[in-house]
Parts: C-alpha cells; sequence; structure tokens
C-alpha cells in the first residue's frame, strides 16, 4: 500500500505566529530581562559599596563580636566569633518557635474544640476569643504581655516565690535546675528501653487485634511502662539527681533555669495568637467529617468515645493538616518579631547587632533569609510527608 | 399566583428549656457552666470597672489622673498625634479630605442597596489613591509640602496599608499569570519569586528595604525611608497576592479555556476578557482577607523607625509626664485595629456567601 504523503493542511504559520517560536522568544526575553536586573544589581551594589568600603565575602564570620547576648543555648560570650552569634540567634528562633507550636497547637485544639462544644457558654466564649484575638495585631500582643504585663511584675526584691524555689520578677522566671550527677545514664537507658517496649507493644496488640479482634488497652498500659521504667532506674541507680537553687545575690538571683521576659512574653502573644488561628482550623476540619460518619459508627455499635478517636478525629486531621503546616510556618516566621522586644532571635542577633558592627548587610541578610527559607521548606517537607500518609487511600 | 412562601414555624423552645439544654444538660455540662460562669464573673467584674467605671474621662492634663480606673485622658489628649503623627495642625484638613474620601468609597460597599455603590469603589481604587498623591504629600497646586517623615500615626498606617495592596495587586496578576504559564523558564521564575518572599518574614524584607536597597540603586539615587518600606511591603505582599489570585484561576473550569481557544481569542484577549474577570470576582474575599492580615502586619514598620499608630502610642507612653498609661494606649490601638480587622472580616464572610453560586469546578 502505498502511503500518502500529501500534506492536507495549509502552509504552516508565519514564524513569528507559530506557538512554539514565540514562546521561546518571550522566555528568552525573559531570561535576559532577569539577567540584565540581576547583573545591574550586582552591579550596583558592588560599586555603592566600593565607595562606602564595605568589605565583601563571608569572613567576617571569624572575627571576634565582642558583644553580649542575654540569653543563649550554646556556651556563648563576647570573645567569641560572629559564626557563634549566628548559632546562638539561630538556636533562639528555633526554640521559642518549637514551644510556640507546642503551646498553640494545644491551646488551639482545645478552643476550636470548645467552640463546637454543646455548652452554650463554653462556645461562645471561645467564639470571642478567636474574634478579638486574631484581630488584634501579633505585635501589639507581644508590646502588652512584654511591657505592660511581665513589665508591671516586682522587682527581685520583692519577687513572688513558691515554695522557696520558684521566683517570678521583672527580671524573669526562676526555676530549680536538675544537675543530673553520676548514674543518671541508668535512668536515660531505661528511657529507652521504655520508648523500645512500647513500639513494641503496639505493634503486638496491632497484630494480636488484626487477628482476634481483641482489642489491648495499649495507650493505659504504655503510659505505665513510660513512667515505671525510668522511675525503678531512678531509685536502681540510688537517685542520682540534685537540684540548684536560684537564689538572691545582690541585685538578681543566680542559679538554677530563667526564662527571661523576653522569651516569656513572645512565647505567650506568639501561642496565644496562632492558637486562635489554629482553633478555627480545627473547627472547620471537625465539621467537614459528614454527620453520616458519625451515624455510621453508632450504628455499627461503636461507643463514642472510640467514634471521637478512630472516625472523627483521623479524617478531621486529612482537613486540618495542610493549613495547620501553614499556621505553624507563619508562627516561625512571626518569631522573628522578637527583635522589637530585644529577645535575641536569628534576626535581632544577626540581623540587627551584627549587621549593625559588620556593616555586611547583602551577607548577612542572604543568610538570614536562606536560614527562613531552609526552615520553611524543612517544616512543610515534614509536613506533606505526614499529609501523605495521612491521606485517603484509594485504591 | 403563587402561594406566598410560609415563614418557618417559630422554635417551641421556651427560654427554661433553651437554657436547660444548652447550659446544663446533664452533671458534666453544669458544672462546666457554673465553672466557666464563676470565672467570667470574677474576671469580667474588674475588668469593665477599670475600663468604664472607675476610669477618669475628663479633665485637663496627667494629674485629673487619680482613680483606679484606666486614664482615657490620656488617648484623648494625644488623640491628635495618634491619627496625624507629626502632620502640622493647621494642614490637617488634607488628611481628613482622604480620610472623608475613603470612608465615602467604602462604607457603601457595606449597604447592600446603595445606588451606584460600584463607582465609589472603582473611584476608591483608581481615583483616591491619585487625589492621595497630591493631596497629602503637597508640593502642587500651592500646597505647602509635608516632608513624609512628618507623617504618622493612623494615617501612616491607613497609607501603607492601601498602598501595599493596591500596588502588589497587579504584580500579584501578573506572577500568577506566570505561574500557569506553560513556558516552563517564565514560571520557573515566578514560582522562584512567589516561594521566596512567602518563605521569609515581613520583618527581614523591612530590613532589607531600609539597609540593603540603597545598595542596590545606582549614585544618586534614593528614596526616603516610607518609600522604601512601601517597596519592601509591596514586593512581600506581591508574593501572597499571586497565591490568592492563583487560587482563582485554578476555580476557573477547563471549559472557559477551552471555549475561548474555540473563538479564536489569543492569550491576552483570553485572559482579560474570559479569565480574569471571573477569577478576580472570585477572590475577591480572599484579596479582603490578605489585606486584613497586611493591615495588621504594618505596624511592623515601626522596627525600622516609622511612627505608625502603635510606634506613636508607643513612643508616648514612655512619656515621664504620664504614669502607668501603657495598657490603655494598647487597649486604645487594639480596639482601632479590632474595629477595623472585625468589620471588614465580617465584611469578607459576607461577601464569599454571596459570591458562592454552589457551581464550581
Amino acid at each position: 500500500m502505498k502511503k500518502q504523503t500529501v500534506d492536507s493542511r495549509p502552509a504552516g504559520p508565519k514564524p513569528w505566529y507559530d506557538p512554539r517560536i514565540r514562546s521561546i522568544f518571550f522566555q528568552f526575553i525573559a531570561i535576559a530581562l532577569v539577567f540584565w536586573g540581576g547583573w545591574t544589581l550586582v552591579d550596583n551594589t558592588l560599586s555603592n559599596m566600593e565607595s562606602r568600603g564595605i568589605s565583601t565575602g563571608f569572613g567576617f564570620l571569624d572575627e571576634t563580636a565582642g558583644f553580649g547576648i542575654i540569653m543563649s543555648l550554646v556556651p556563648y560570650d563576647a570573645t567569641m566569633t560572629y559564626g557563634r552569634t549566628f548559632l546562638v540567634g539561630l538556636m533562639n528562633t528555633l526554640l521559642v518557635s518549637a514551644m510556640g507550636i507546642v503551646a498553640a497547637t494545644i491551646l488551639g485544639f482545645i478552643i476550636g474544640v470548645a467552640r463546637l462544644s454543646s455548652n452554650w457558654l463554653v462556645a461562645k466564649l471561645a467564639l470571642v476569643y478567636i474574634e478579638v484575638i486574631r484581630n488584634i495585631p501579633l505585635l501589639l500582643q507581644i508590646f502588652f504581655w512584654y511591657f505592660a504585663v511581665l513589665g508591671s511584675l516586682p522587682s527581685p526584691r520583692q519577687s513572688v516565690e513558691v515554695a522557696d524555689s520558684f521566683f517570678l520578677n521583672n527580671r524573669g522566671l526562676y526555676l530549680p535546675e536538675p544537675m543530673p550527677q553520676e548514674g543518671f545514664g541508668l535512668v536515660w537507658g531505661a528511657v529507652i528501653a521504655a520508648i523500645v517496649v512500647v513500639i513494641g507493644l503496639r505493634a503486638w496488640a496491632k497484630k494480636r487485634q488484626l487477628a482476634t479482634g481483641q482489642i489491648f488497652p495499649t495507650f493505659k498500659v504504655g503510659v505505665a511502662i513510660l513512667v515505671i521504667l525510668p522511675t525503678v532506674g531512678y531509685l536502681a541507680a540510688g537517685a542520682p539527681l540534685e537540684w540548684e537553687f536560684p537564689a538572691l545575690k545582690g541585685f538578681n538571683f543566680g542559679g538554677g533555669i530563667t526564662i527571661i521576659p523576653e522569651l516569656a512574653a513572645l512565647w505567650i502573644a506568639l501561642s496565644l495568637y496562632t492558637a486562635s488561628f489554629i482553633a478555627e482550623i480545627v473547627r472547620s476540619g471537625i465539621l467537614s467529617v459528614s454527620k453520616g460518619q458519625t451515624e455510621a459508627a453508632k450504628a455499627l455499635g461503636i461507643p463514642n468515645s472510640l467514634t471521637l478517636r478512630l472516625v472523627v478525629i483521623p479524617q478531621a486531621m486529612r482537613v486540618i493538616i495542610p493549613p495547620l503546616t501553614s499556621q505553624y510556618l507563619n508562627l516561625t516566621k512571626n518569631s522573628s518579631l522578637a527583635t522589637a522586644i530585644g529577645y535575641p532571635d536569628l534576626v535581632a542577633v544577626f540581623m540587627g547587632t551584627t549587621l549593625n558592627q559588620t556593616g555586611q548587610a547583602v551577607e548577612v541578610v542572604a543568610i538570614t533569609m536562606a536560614v527562613y527559607l531552609t526552615i520553611s521548606l524543612a517544616i512543610s517537607l515534614f509536613m506533606n510527608i505526614y499529609n501523605r500518609a495521612a491521606a485517603i487511600k484509594e485504591r | 399566583m403563587a402561594e406566598p412562601m410560609l415563614k418557618p414555624p417559630k422554635s417551641a423552645i421556651s427560654p427554661i428549656t433553651w437554657v436547660r439544654q444548652n447550659l446544663f444538660s446533664g452533671w458534666y455540662n453544669t458544672l462546666l457552666t457554673l465553672v466557666v460562669g464563676y470565672l467570667l464573673v470574677i474576671g469580667v467584674g474588674p475588668v469593665f470597672s477599670w475600663l468604664f467605671f472607675d476610669a477618669t474621662f475628663l479633665g485637663s492634663g496627667p494629674s485629673d489622673c487619680t482613680g483606679t480606673g484606666a486614664c482615657w485622658l490620656f488617648i484623648s489628649e494625644r488623640l491628635n498625634f495618634f491619627i496625624y503623627g507629626f502632620y502640622p495642625d493647621d494642614l490637617q484638613w488634607r488628611v481628613d479630605v482622604m480620610f472623608g474620601l475613603l470612608a465615602l468609597s467604602f462604607v457603601p460597599q457595606f449597604i447592600e442597596r446603595f445606588p451606584g455603590r460600584k463607582w465609589f469603589g472603582l473611584f476608591g481604587l483608581t481615583g483616591l489613591p491619585v487625589v492621595g498623591y497630591f493631596l497629602v504629600p503637597g508640593g502642587n497646586f500651592g500646597l505647602e509640602v509635608v516632608e513624609s517623615s512628618k507623617w504618622g500615626g493612623l494615617m501612616l498606617t491607613l497609607i501603607l496599608a492601601y498602598i501595599g495592596i493596591l500596588a502588589s495587586l497587579p504584580i500579584g496578576i501578573v506572577l500568577a499569570l506566570g505561574r500557569r504559564s506553560e513556558m516552563p523558564i517564565i514560571r520557573g521564575i515566578c514560582v522562584v519569586f512567589i516561594e521566596v518572599w512567602r518563605a521569609v518574614p515581613l520583618i527581614t524584607v523591612l530590613f532589607m528595604a531600609s539597609v540593603m536597597l540603597p545598595l542596590f540603586l545606582p549614585d544618586g539615587m534614593n528614596f526616603e525611608k516610607l518609600m522604601r518600606a512601601l517597596i519592601g511591603i509591596t514586593l512581600w505582599q506581591s508574593a501572597y497576592m499571586a497565591e490568592v489570585i492563583r487560587g482563582g484561576l485554578q476555580a476557573i473550569p477547563r471549559g472557559q479555556y477551552e471555549a475561548a481557544d474555540a473563538l479564536g481569542l489569543g492569550y491576552w484577549k483570553k485572559t482579560g476578557l474570559i479569565i480574569l474577570p471571573q477569577a478576580l470576582k472570585m477572590v475577591i474575599p480572599g484579596i479582603v482577607n490578605t489585606f486584613i492580615s497586611l493591615f495588621k502586619d504594618t505596624t511592623l514598620v515601626l522596627i525600622i523607625g516609622l511612627f505608625d499608630i502603635l510606634g506613636t502610642v508607643q513612643s508616648t507612653i514612655t512619656d515621664p509626664a504620664w504614669q502607668n498609661v501603657a495598657i490603655e494606649g494598647y487597649v486604645f490601638v487594639a480596639f482601632c485595629f479590632w474595629v477595623f480587622c472585625f468589620g471588614i472580616s465580617r465584611y469578607s464572610q459576607n461577601l464569599e456567601r454571596k459570591l458562592d453560586t454552589g457551581h464550581r469546578t
């Protein structure tokens, strides 16, 4: 059979009407514009920095910082390098973000459930909380807690004290610090052993339930193991833990753990603010589970407490997780407001003091932005993995 | 003639039954109501007496605030500063005109049957910025120049939020279209731009705008602090705006694109006449919500040294003439923001309900 090679289409379009050629042309222009813009910026920046005598490069990270930081999780003093200040700031940012995420999640879930309570008073109270808190700027709330509430606490000499070991004053909250003595390793060993046992128990219980249908009280037994094993280890090692108590020395307290008011104010404000958003997410998530699901569970004879845990919450989580992720991201980004009250987070320490001292704006800003970009990507990656695990498994 | 629709029967629940059902059903609920109610009574009482009953409203100076309640005198005495910043007293009518025009443009939007409210809104989006551009800074038509360093208070907050939203809208549209483009390089550029801005906190953007922008610009070209903040806010906001608009673009059914193609419309005609009008209408609530969050975020400019409403209050409460007026100041600012944000969010929810025609995808 002869192949017909006659092209019945009219002659092809003119090159400048061909979508593919146009597309290549426009993309070429876009690249050219981006490169031109970038080059102009770099060129301007270099000549500006030269004329102002600003040095370039990342060598400044090894220079001595020479300023103190009021709070650091890693050992730090003024003789250390700018690189170290970066680490201190980063740790402080991560600390307040993690604390905020935990508190905001707990509070948000409680308020979100309270919003759906059958008790009118509780539901309305939750509504008022949500509508008031989320419509007031976060910075204002931070100021309120820091200057108005914590600022009006008594001075160290008139501290509020509980049992001679907890002190609260306008310099912070002082707690006794646990000091592990020799032999404390046994307790850590017991904790790890308990976790392993509980994981094994869970796997066994699940297997048994699939095989026989009998439900094992995994949660209660697991908690019991987690409490008992470390306690036994602690006593077996001869109670190797001492407490260092804070005490008034001169004008201020020494010893123990200090929660500085900056951290407390930031933490409270971030948690309360984000909780109001999480509460709305939780509410809409729970409402998104159709009533038929609860009714079907009832028809199957599943008790109410199990219905919530096995039917409603797993399905609600699917709706809740994606917006919850973006709230966690927002909280982490909002923790940068620390700089307004002097909590030494990444922005305050690195983009504030370090930038002012070295003048190397481009490098410092680039590093800071890269850190936030990494944190954002990491949280979304982690949550995406969880989301995939929780998503509907369609066959 | 159709039968007049009957109203649903009035609920037959008496107040006592309602109370029993909603507050005292079962021992658990009763206990909860009693505990929460008790806490509410002992908590709210002192707050109310501090706010109103024990508060000082009238007087002539700090010495009149002797009571145990709030000192609202502080607010009323410094109100001028909180609203206009350092804007000269005799020129404040210019700002008042802008406030009036702003109200005229947007208050009708809340009233369903206001005649021609669309035109008022359109004026707010196009004419108002032009009028403001000439009126607020002055310099033309024989108006005295008022430098931007003298602007402050509520006026500055509104300027930042309003220009931020208005300027980020077109950039956001372009970015959203770019992200949906079929050209991989253009899509890539837009994705990177959007994701980078969305990942960094506004405060770093403001720092960057105030510290790095002068380095980026060629010699002899420089902006005032306010302008730099506005550039930073606009770039940052446009990334969020792009994502909101992309949501609208994605909600347009494929058939609309295909129908436009079938009619032989080119890309710009298809986008401008078919897709964008529908998409933008759909995302109005989203845009309003972004506006609310931007409005709250404008308070951050006080960190780079601009005096927005929170900045003016923050700088005044440390005034030694007034003792312990921090809470009054914060409550005042919180109230201002709350009224704006709550009102606008209610409007947006209303709009959402009205625009939701129920046949998307």
